[in-house]
């Protein structure tokens, strides 16, 4: 369990290696995983302000009860298009494909992925999916919400905005099974010699959990998305009661790869926050097989829940039964890794900069996610608050408290190593209060509007209501405002910033051993192993010394 | 020393018992429990809302405690110490929320079938059950061996478990459409504002026109979608008497947000007026039936009030108010 700290070894071969990619190539057909990983995630934050807008004005437009901003017809197409962008083209490809390219290599010694053409063709399907769901507008938005539940999809008065819709999520679903099956190949054959599968860093054990999740469900999901194009389209009733079809077969299909798509999305930040914890907490991870395992324990169970989206579908009892058990059961390997990470900072060095706050932020808030999600798991309790602003509270406590939350981890702890350049701390901090301070606002109080009677997906509701409506729009403007600092602070930084060294954090995995940013190949010669990912302690401070000193008389 | 640190513990740890103990018992999250069903339903809440809230506190907690306690000094460049592991601990911290989860999930499981399971024996045996919900509410044991007596996963009657109820359950059709619930007594009677007699066993059948819908009621803590073309169903026994709100929770369109109407429990005296009232009304004048029920004149009703009225009224040719819209 070694690795090198000294990236000049071997340098002869230095001579022939290009040093610096040139700015224009992030905006070409690039096959540098590298290259992809920024891609990727300028794209998908740019996505993610479209996102935000389009939540702002369903904010604005429930801070009174009746409906006087939109019309309701364009009401439900901006809380469709708002679900779908942040899903389809920000969380998922943000932390699959930005992270997932940008790291996986990088952190398993490779000098890129298994197939970069495929790579980037996974990429640039993401472009025209965007485009095409953003052209959508000018035809009249998808409005069946991101579920699209059919009757009311086929019936619906937006049929070109529909049928864009469908085509979109084809398309960023292709791009999802491609990356997966290049992440499962990378892991598993590209590691360098020395590493085995248990001196890889969580993030790798997470993108493959991940990866194994979204080769699995995906087709499904294109699958239904080509049957309910079929029904809306051309006129079959594979959906249509009125022709024989079954509703809710859609929904079974719809969540086999939806609710996975939650761990898609939330996985991968586990492993951000497994990678972001250790470093700037001065500590080994704790538990690192149990954080392994844990990961694909979710992936495993996470292919059996998907019908607790459904108990008020009029589903059989022994199905509800069922799912409700499975449901209930990922709450443990979700517990064993959030009391790994408390475990991780205990007793450790807290330097609360900008990552380990966000990291931190994530534990405490996608905690209160994963809480309401074992209410949730529940049937009875389920039957309640099924389709209510409990169920809108809840899931933004997991995809934004966790997801969101986990990006920023991983933005603050990774920029300067994609970029050569440090982030400004104090904006960080500002950034990192702003956004807790919004989270909280938006969205702690709709769990009381959901139990209190408010359900989702309404322009009008009761007018007792308002003022608990009123609070989450002014955190939504919180919310809003919170991304203005990081937005300055990341352009001015990236041209600006004070220069980055090659490893600002004193971080022990592959990535770090290389300049800031690295090389197109990644590394002038072989990296070499000195050490196991998370050998940080004061025990292992003098062994580090020594390996580094050994390799650097090797060479 | 480590006497010291265990007294801490177990004082933590009962503060954190009794915290979330008060707070089950006066979170004041939930509106008032008009049905039977409602109050096994604020049980299991209330129970499984101690666990979460105990298990908040304490992470919480600890990530609060680090950050004062654990935050790195200014000029220390040391690492912290090298743990990798303990066994026993992680242990503890698998096994503990196992055993809770499948409690909860046993729990939930009862409390189901009680608020839900009977309504498939219902659907076995037509007349319908006097199901004892307040036997389970009093029980105090989770697991009530007549409830899970009385029905399996398959929601199959086994025999002789359950009393006959026989004429006790009164069955109302409901018909859901883009906007608007139409309740079905009799032949005759149909209503736009939904009327049952306290302490009296009600069952919905229901059936959606055009696309899903859902009927819910806070107050009830039910909810089940209703399907185009096939029949799903809803049992609820009323205890309080009072107005509550029937929401459709299942995007079903524009006007998704409007399509809201009134719950009436009443004594089942002013059941038995109300429903002969109907009676006289319907006989009239079939038409009339929308503008009886809204307790406001159509001047009062806001537009989706009163679009979802039309709607009623035109039944079929619902969609074509869509279009013009």
């Amino acid at each position: 369990m070694t690795q090198t700290l000294t990236p000049t070894q071997n340098s002869g071969a230095s001579g022939t290696e290009p040093t610096k990619t040139p700015w224009w190539e992030f905006f070409t057909f690039s096959v540098d995983h590298k290259v992809i990983g920024i891609q990727y995630l300028v794209t998908s934050f740019v996505f993610y302000l479209v996102g935000g807008a389009l939540a702002s004005a369903v904010r604005v437009e429930l801070a009174t009860p009746d409906s006087d901003l939109v019309d309701p017809a364009f009401y439900n197409s901006l809380f469709t298009m708002h679900g779908t962008v942040m899903i389809f083209l920000w969380i998922v490809p943000a932390v699959t494909g930005g992270f997932g390219n940008y790291l996986i290599p990088l952190m398993i010694g490779a000098r890129d992925m298994a197939f970069p053409r495929l790579n980037a063709i996974a990429f640039w399907l993401t472009i025209p999916a965007g485009m095409l769901l953003m052209s959508s507008f000018f035809f009249g938005p998808a409005s069946t919400g991101w579920t699209a539940y059919p009757p009311l999809s086929i019936l619906t008065n937006e049929h070109i905005g529909q049928a864009i819709w469908i085509s979109s999520i084809i398309l960023v679903g292709t791009s999802s099974i491609l990356a997966a099956v290049n992440f499962i190949v990378t892991i598993w054959a590209m590691r360098m010699p020395e590493m085995d599968l248990f001196s890889m860093p969580l993030f790798c054990w997470a993108m493959m959990a991940t990866s194994v999740l979204a080769l699995l469900a995906t087709p499904v999901l294109a699958g239904a998305m080509v049957l309910l194009g079929f029904d809306l389209l051309i006129g079959t009733n594979f959906f249509n009661p009125t022709g024989g079809g079954d509703p809710v077969v859609y929904q079974h299909l719809f969540w086999f790869y939806s609710h996975p798509a939650v761990y898609v999305m939330v996985l991968p930040v586990f492993g951000i926050i497994s990678e972001v914890l250790p470093p700037h907490s001065r500590k080994p991870i704790f538990g690192y097989k149990a954080i392994a395992y844990s990961s694909m324990m979710i992936c495993a169970l996470g292919l059996f829940v998907w019908a607790h989206h459904m108990f008020t579908s009029g589903t059989p009892d022994w199905l509800r039964v069922f799912f409700m058990v499975a449901t209930l059961l990922v709450a443990v390997p979700t517990g064993i890794k959030v009391f790994s990470w408390v475990a991780t900072l205990w007793g450790g060095k807290l330097r609360l900069e900008s990552p380990l706050l966000f990291a931190m932020g994530f534990i405490s808030t996608f905690l209160i996610g994963g809480l309401s999600g074992v209410m949730l798991g529940s049937t009875p309790i389920d039957i309640h608050v099924h389709d209510t602003y409990f169920v809108v509270a809840h899931f933004h406590y997991v995809l934004f408290g966790g997801s969101v939350f986990g990006i920023y981890a991983g933005l603050y702890h990774w920029f300067p190593k994609m970029t050569g350049r440090m982030l400004n701390e104090f904006w960080g901090k500002v950034h990192f209060v702003l956004t807790f301070i919004g989270m909280h606002l938006t969205f702690g109080p709709m769990h009381i509007l959901g139990l209190q009677g408010m359900p989702r997906r309404v322009a009008q509701y009761d007018p007792q209501f308002a003022p608990i409506n009123v609070i989450c729009t002014i955190g939504a403007f919180v919310l809003a405002i919170s991304t203005i600092p990081f937005v300055i602070n990341a352009v001015y930084s990236w041209f600006k910033g004070e220069q980055a060294p090659d490893n600002p954090w004193d971080a022990l995995t592959l990535e770090w051993t290389t300049s800031s940013p690295p090389i197109p190949h990644n590394w002038i010669g072989e990296p070499v192993l000195l050490n196991g990912p998370y050998d940080y302690g004061e025990e292992y401070k003098d062994a580090r010394k020594e390996a580094i000193a050994a390799s650097q008389a090797a060479t | 020393m480590k006497k010291n640190n265990l007294i801490s513990v177990v004082v933590i740890i009962g503060l954190v018992f009794a915290a979330s103990i008060w707070y089950a018992r006066n979170n004041g999250l939930l509106p008032v429990a008009a049905g039977d069903e409602a109050v096994l339903y604020d049980g299991l809440f209330n129970t499984i809302l101690a666990i979460a809230f105990g298990f908040f506190l304490i992470v919480e907690g600890v990530l609060i405690y680090s950050i004062i306690k654990f935050r790195r000094r200014k000029g220390d460049d040391t690492d912290g110490p090298a743990i990798h592991e303990n066994l026993s601990l992680e242990i503890i911290w698998t096994a503990i929320p196992t055993v809770i989860v499948m409690w909860v999930a046993i729990y939930s499981f009862d409390v189901y079938t009680a608020m839900q399971g009977s309504q498939n024996l219902d659907a076995m045996a037509h007349g319908g059950m006097h199901h004892t919900v307040a036997k389970h509410e009093r029980g105090g044991m989770p697991m009530s061996k007549a409830t899970l007596a009385s029905s399996n996963s398959d929601g199959t009657l086994m025999a002789g478990t359950m009393p006959a109820g026989g004429d006790d359950v009164i069955a109302i059709n409901v018909s859901a459409m883009q906007f608007a619930w139409i309740f079905n007594y009799t032949d005759e009677i149909a209503t736009a504002e939904l009327h049952v007699p306290l302490g009296k066993k009600v069952r919905l059948n229901m059936n959606a026109v055009d696309v899903l819908h859902a009927f819910w009621v806070p107050q009830l803590r039910i909810k089940q979608d209703v399907i185009p073309g096939r029949e799903t169903f809803l049992e609820f026994t009323p205890r309080v008497v009072g107005e509550y709100p029937v929401v459709c929770a299942e995007l079903c369109g524009s006007y998704h947000g409007g399509m809201r109407t009134t719950m009436v429990i009443d004594t089942p005296e002013d059941y038995q007026a109300w429903l002969k009232e109907q009676q006289e009304v319907a006989s009239n004048d079939p038409e009339a039936i929308v503008a009886t029920n809204s307790r406001s004149s159509v001047s009062q009703m806001s537009e989706q009030e009163y679009l979802a009225g039309k709607v009623a009224q035109l039944g079929g040719e619902h969609q074509h108010m869509m279009m013009n819209h």
